[in-house]
């Protein structure tokens, strides 16, 4: 599953990812991280198995840690279809299915936005 | 041979025996029934696109205020309409943007607000008459208080179009989407198999008066669009129809990121089969209609073509370029194109609407002319400066300083031994590796992304360039790399003080 880890201002100089995957031994594949000298966001997946896991000592450590379960939204009525989206999104989440209408695959999304500046309709959002 | 007439097509849809498939469905018919059969068969074959159509807008008559006043500017939500025509009259294009909101909004999410029955506010301002007194109007109107509202297209149903790539290091914005560095992806546009034109590319039933689906309406072709070049397979249609009869399914606004507004327009038209000529064209196929991927990398209007593609390829969601495969997107959409051309086909079979001959054929011959520019745009070569300094990479920091010093010269092209521009040097580089006790060879303190520019681009797009990363020069270089001069603001700013 894809989870979004914040890392808030207090704690950014300490290593608190590391410390959690040393820690529980899982291992965290980072798709997103935008870290600044005041605040932190990551995008990461891990086996559904291990979230509670890793969420207990990444909280232990001061992140917040939350299930990122719808992360992108398409609003249906804006969306004409056209599939703008398909070819600038790094995670195949757009596809087309046999009739031409556009298909989301939200788990697969690491909101990196790049859907949302391609789409001539303002039709997708970031989600929660 | 068959030969059918329009008038014994429109006596079948009247008694309702015509048979009528989409451009989709004909193409496995007459591979079935052969072109002859086919012919006989069909009576008329429908045709649908869904896409960006920029060259779009509306045509309006406000009614006459009390006191009137004889518009000279005005505004529709703060997008700007040109009303230079008699004192009401105004044209508002799809692409035009707002002057509070910018991209987000523009002409064509006025004309869609107003087919959503939502209020626009209006504002005019006049320098008065004694028959138009009024100098200032403010109101609000929704489209039943318009007396006219007629979308009026210069330039409508591409024939085809050609797609969009970008070799280049950075992302572009264009009105062909978000290009990725790289060759990171393609974007196109069209329908392809649905594509009207390419159904009927001799325009022998699309014309001056051919009566169409357009935007959910009954609408016309009223001859060819503008920059129609059908010699080169780029036909395009000028339309009109009645907004007030229009549907916001098949009329949507859209916005492109750094480029701006345009009118996503749904168009669908009929082409009756009146002989075997015409079945054959209507029974193209995405893979016979051939277009060009261009790098929009250049900035340019004669953008070089990476290679020849076919609309199968595009659709196919992957295509092949120098060897690696590169995803395409769709900027229009097919999904509403095949709703469109099914659409038009019910209306049809049921009576509701009759097919009809152009009153004047469309020219099938002939190319659009680029602009005629009677002053030459200045070369980055016609106002580089010749003189540079140059300093191998291996050479000192205190030899740079000396350079410097000596050709009163601020900054230092940085070349390998075979002259090979590898970075670029200034007066502040060194200064700050004097600061900071550097002394060791040029290569560590230098520059190493240089931007640079080539000889024969316009100055604008180096300039474009120097703003946009903040730089103050950059070395003019040739294909090898060689560096051939050099061009600073100081350089641009000369251009300027000599034009005005």
């Amino acid at each position: 599953m894809k989870i979004k880890i914040s890392i808030p201002t207090e704690r950014i100089h300490d290593p608190i990812i590391s410390e959690s995957i040393i820690e529980t031994g899982i291992r965290l594949n980072i798709m997103v991280a935008n870290i600044d000298s005041t605040y932190g966001e990551l995008i990461a997946d891990v086996k559904d198995s291990r979230f509670n896991r890793i969420k207990k000592a990444l909280e232990s450590r001061g992140a917040i840690v939350a299930i990122l379960d719808q992360p992108i939204h398409r609003d249906e009525e804006e969306c004409v279809d056209c599939g703008a989206c398909i070819s600038v999104c790094p995670m195949n989440v757009y596809t087309f299915d046999e009739t031409w209408s556009l298909c989301v695959d939200e788990k697969k999304c690491i909101q990196c936005g790049m859907c949302i500046k391609m789409c001539p309709h303002g039709a997708l959002k970031l989600g929660e | 041979m068959v030969k059918k007439s329009i008038h014994e097509i429109n006596k079948k849809i009247e008694d309702g025996s015509v048979n009528v498939v989409t451009a989709e469905e004909m193409v496995g018919i007459v591979e079935n029934l052969g072109v002859e059969g086919a012919a006989r068969e069909v009576d008329v074959v429908t045709t649908g696109t869904f896409g960006a159509m920029c060259s779009s807008g509306l045509m309006l008559n406000l009614g006459h205020s009390e006191p009137p006043i004889k518009i000279q500017k005005l505004w529709f939500n703060n997008v700007e309409a040109y009303s230079g025509l008699a004192a009401v009259d105004a044209y508002l294009g799809a692409a035009q943007i707002s002057d509070t909101r910018g991209m987000q909004y523009g002409g064509a999410h006025v004309i869609e607000d107003l087919l959503r029955g939502k209020e626009i506010d209006v504002h005019a301002t006049s320098y008065g008459t004694d028959c138009y007194p009024r100098k200032v109007l403010d109101t609000t109107i929704t489209l039943d208080d318009l007396n006219e509202a007629i979308l009026l297209n210069p330039r409508n149903a591409y024939q085809k179009y050609a797609a969009a790539t970008n070799s280049s290091k950075r992302i572009l914005n264009t009105y062909m989407g978000e290009l990725l560095p790289n060759f990171g992806n393609v974007t196109y546009s069209g329908s392809g198999v649905l594509s009207p034109l390419s159904n009927d590319p001799s325009y022998e039933t699309i014309g001056t008066g051919t009566r169409i689906f357009m935007g959910g309406a009954q609408g016309y072709v009223i001859g060819n669009g503008t920059q129609h070049s059908p010699s080169d397979g780029f036909g395009t249609l000028m339309l009109k129809g009645n907004l007030k009869e229009m549907s916001s399914d098949y009329i949507r606004a859209a916005s492109f990121t750094g480029y701006g507004t345009t009118l996503y327009m749904g168009i669908g038209i009929p082409i009756p089969i009146l002989n075997e000529k015409l079945a054959a064209s209507t029974a193209v196929q995405d893979a016979d209609i051939f277009t060009d991927i261009l790098d929009y990398a250049v900035g340019s209007k004669d953008k070089p073509a990476i290679r020849q593609v076919n609309y199968a390829e595009l659709k196919s969601g992957l295509v092949q370029i120098e060897g690696k495969d590169v995803p395409t997107s769709s900027l229009s959409s097919f999904k509403n194109a095949r709703k469109i051309a099914n659409e038009l086909k019910e209306w049809v079979r049921h009576g509701k609407f009759f097919v009809s001959m152009p009153v004047e054929r469309i020219c099938c011959e002939g190319s659009a002319k680029s602009m005629k520019q009677t002053q030459a745009v200045p070369l980055v070569k016609d106002v580089m400066s010749d003189f540079i300094v140059t300093i191998k990479k291996d050479q000192t920091v205190q030899d740079a300083a000396k350079k410097i010093w000596e050709n009163s010269f601020n900054h230092l092209a940085v070349i390998s031994d075979t002259g090979e521009l590898v970075g670029i040097l200034t007066a502040w580089d060194i200064s700050k590796a004097v600061a900071e006790n550097i002394f060791d060879s040029v290569e560590s303190v230098m520059t190493k992304k240089v931007l640079t520019c080539a000889p024969n681009e316009p100055v604008d797009l180096a300039a474009r360039r120097l703003d946009r990363y903040g730089v103050s020069a950059m070395p003019v270089i040739d294909a090898q790399k060689q560096v051939l001069g050099i061009i600073t603001s100081d350089n641009i700013s000369k251009l300027l003080a000599r034009r005005y």
